[in-house]
């Protein structure tokens, strides 16, 4: 058994398995995602870092700081097509499956996790709804922060990433930071600006044992803005 | 004739890369000459640097007018993209921005395009201006106001407005006996870049051979009166060899472009250098990281390319 403590190395990576929820994709939705990808990040004009760290399609839990509606298309954008298969976004359902073109694209192109934020109940908390729908292969894509910032400041992280620590210790936690991005799509705009942005991951780091929530959170946090420079 | 002109340039300037490329494979292979092994990656990277944009060229100039004009347009825009990155924005300036690159850069390059000088001479200073101040000012955001458009408008001209002249060279009708036709004038571009390319070398080295009195420390550490005055003189002498390739000029009015040509774009590198200065950047390609720096390379280019024009317009006849 793992303990979370003892884990001060990276799991072995897991092979790609075909997870459920993938196989059915069809071509066309592989395509579409292949071109948004190429357009996402042109459009963003992203440069992608990885510091101290690797793409790998082993189980991750991605967070990052939270700018504006690109972000989780552009992250999801910027890794490696393979990582790219087993990775899905979390995002907010209110947003999400609104309209035809957002719910195809949410549910059939990036294979998002929508989260109704309107309805959170005891027994149907989104961590667990997440760990669910993750299973042992795919990886997450979240942000803590609960929703974008206003002042363009990274706020206080939500306990939700605790949870997922707490939940499931084996899964390596990746810092993500955003930079730029909130130019290219403010909040409250729907055209976006072709400005330059970088998007920059981080080690990998897991729940301490007995490390206190709170402690956690802060680290976490600081992990996404030591990224930044 | 024409052709011949067009080959002799061509040869001369891959007997030139060639050149350099073997001088510079020497120099790494051999790091017990006593050079600085820094300054022999910089001359080795710069050579690179200059394949990469002759086949660029030579592939747009082959494929047409059309295609020469996408190409600056493409760049425009890129460096449009790095300088707005560069210079802080509010919210305010969100919606003008998107004009500016999706409708104001792609409608000017199309008057360029259908060589419209009446119509794009004047639509980005005059009409793209308008636009954008009136465009923040709906925005309901009066922070700084004159600061935000300024800074919108200075991309827009330098970026965008300036460097299009190089590529409206190609519509400048050219006759008479040193030949005319399409390869002329592509023969004309050419040797603008040519002129601002050699230009940029030629401060550099005369700047470090006898470069001492800075023309402002606090805005660039190597640029030099020295720098300036051979570079303006090397570049004229250049250009006067040359005359022959470039088709409406006498060797005299090839040398007085060279010499405007260089003194611009030293202007242009000297402007570029404050802007970045003031935001505490090395280069636009350090600004995000991964990005090549459009900006740094165009700099010389953007503000030589009008005044170039405009000499070439009064030489052929053909009226400001």
């Amino acid at each position: 058994m793992l303990s979370p403590a003892d884990l001060t190395e990276p799991v072995a990576p897991t092979p790609p398995l075909a997870s459920t929820s993938k196989a059915g994709r069809s071509a066309f939705c592989r395509v579409a995602g292949l071109s948004l990808a190429a357009l996402a990040r042109l459009l963003a004009g992203s440069s992608v870092r990885w510091i101290a760290s690797q793409p790998d399609t082993c189980q991750r839990i991605y967070f990052a700081n939270h700018t504006s509606h690109l972000d989780a298309l552009i992250i999801w954008a910027s890794l490696p097509q393979p990582v790219r298969e087993v990775t899905r976004p979390v995002a907010a359902k209110d947003y999400w499956s609104r309209g035809i073109v957002r719910r195809w694209l949410a549910e059939e192109v990036f294979d998002a996790i929508l989260i109704d934020r309107t309805a959170i109940k005891v027994h149907q908390s989104p961590v667990d709804l997440m760990l669910r729908e993750a299973g042992t292969t795919d990886s997450l894509i979240v942000f803590p922060e609960g929703s974008r910032s206003v002042s363009g400041e990274v706020d206080e992280f939500k306990s939700g990433l605790y949870y997922l620590a707490k939940k499931r210790p084996d899964i390596e936690l990746i810092p993500v930071h955003i930079d730029n991005l909130n130019r290219v799509l403010p909040r409250g705009e729907f055209l976006p600006v072709p400005m330059l942005s970088c998007i920059s991951f981080g080690p990998p780091l897991w729940l301490e044992r007995g490390e206190a929530k709170a402690d956690f959170l802060a680290r976490a946090r600081r992990a996404v803005l030591s990224l930044k420079e | 004739m024409n052709d011949i002109r067009t080959i002799a340039l061509i040869t001369g300037v891959l007997a030139l890369l060639t050149g350099a490329t073997v001088v510079g494979q020497f120099l790494k292979r051999h790091p017990d000459r006593g050079l600085d092994p820094a300054a022999v990656r910089t001359f080795n990277l710069r050579i690179r640097g200059w394949w990469v944009l002759c086949t660029v060229l030579a592939a747009a100039f082959w494929l047409g007018t059309t295609a020469t004009v996408v190409l600056f347009g493409l760049v425009s825009f890129w460096a449009l993209r790095e300088f707005i990155t560069l210079t802080p924005t509010r919210k305010g300036d969100h919606r003008a921005l998107f004009w500016v690159f999706f409708a104001f850069t792609p409608l000017h390059y199309l008057l360029v395009g259908f060589n419209r000088y009446d119509i794009f001479s004047v639509f980005l200073p005059v009409y793209a201006t308008l636009f954008v101040l009136a465009r923040v000012a709906f925005a309901g955001d009066y922070k700084r106001f004159l600061e935000r458009t300024a800074k919108i408008q200075a991309g827009l001209v330098v970026c965008v407005y300036c460097l299009s002249f190089a590529p409206a060279l190609l519509q400048i009708p050219i006759e008479g006996a040193a030949g005319g036709g399409r390869s002329a004038n592509f023969r004309l571009l050419f040797f603008l870049i040519l002129l601002v390319q050699f230009a940029d070398c030629m401060q550099y080295v005369w700047s470090r051979m006898l470069g001492r009195r800075l023309v402002a420390a606090n805005v660039s550490s190597n640029r030099t009166w020295e720098g300036l005055l051979g570079s303006a003189t090397s570049t004229a002498l250049l250009a006067a060899a040359l005359w022959w390739a470039a088709p409406p000029f006498q060797p005299w009015q090839a040398a007085l472009a060279g010499l405007v040509v260089a003194t611009m774009g030293f202007a242009g590198g000297m402007t570029m250098s404050a802007i970045k200065r003031d935001r505490g950047v090395k280069d636009y390609g350090t600004l995000v990281v991964g990005h090549g720096g459009v900006l740094d390379r165009i700099d010389s280019i953007c503000f030589a390319a009008p005044v170039f024009y405009h000499i070439t317009l009064l030489v052929t006849g053909a009226g400001l």
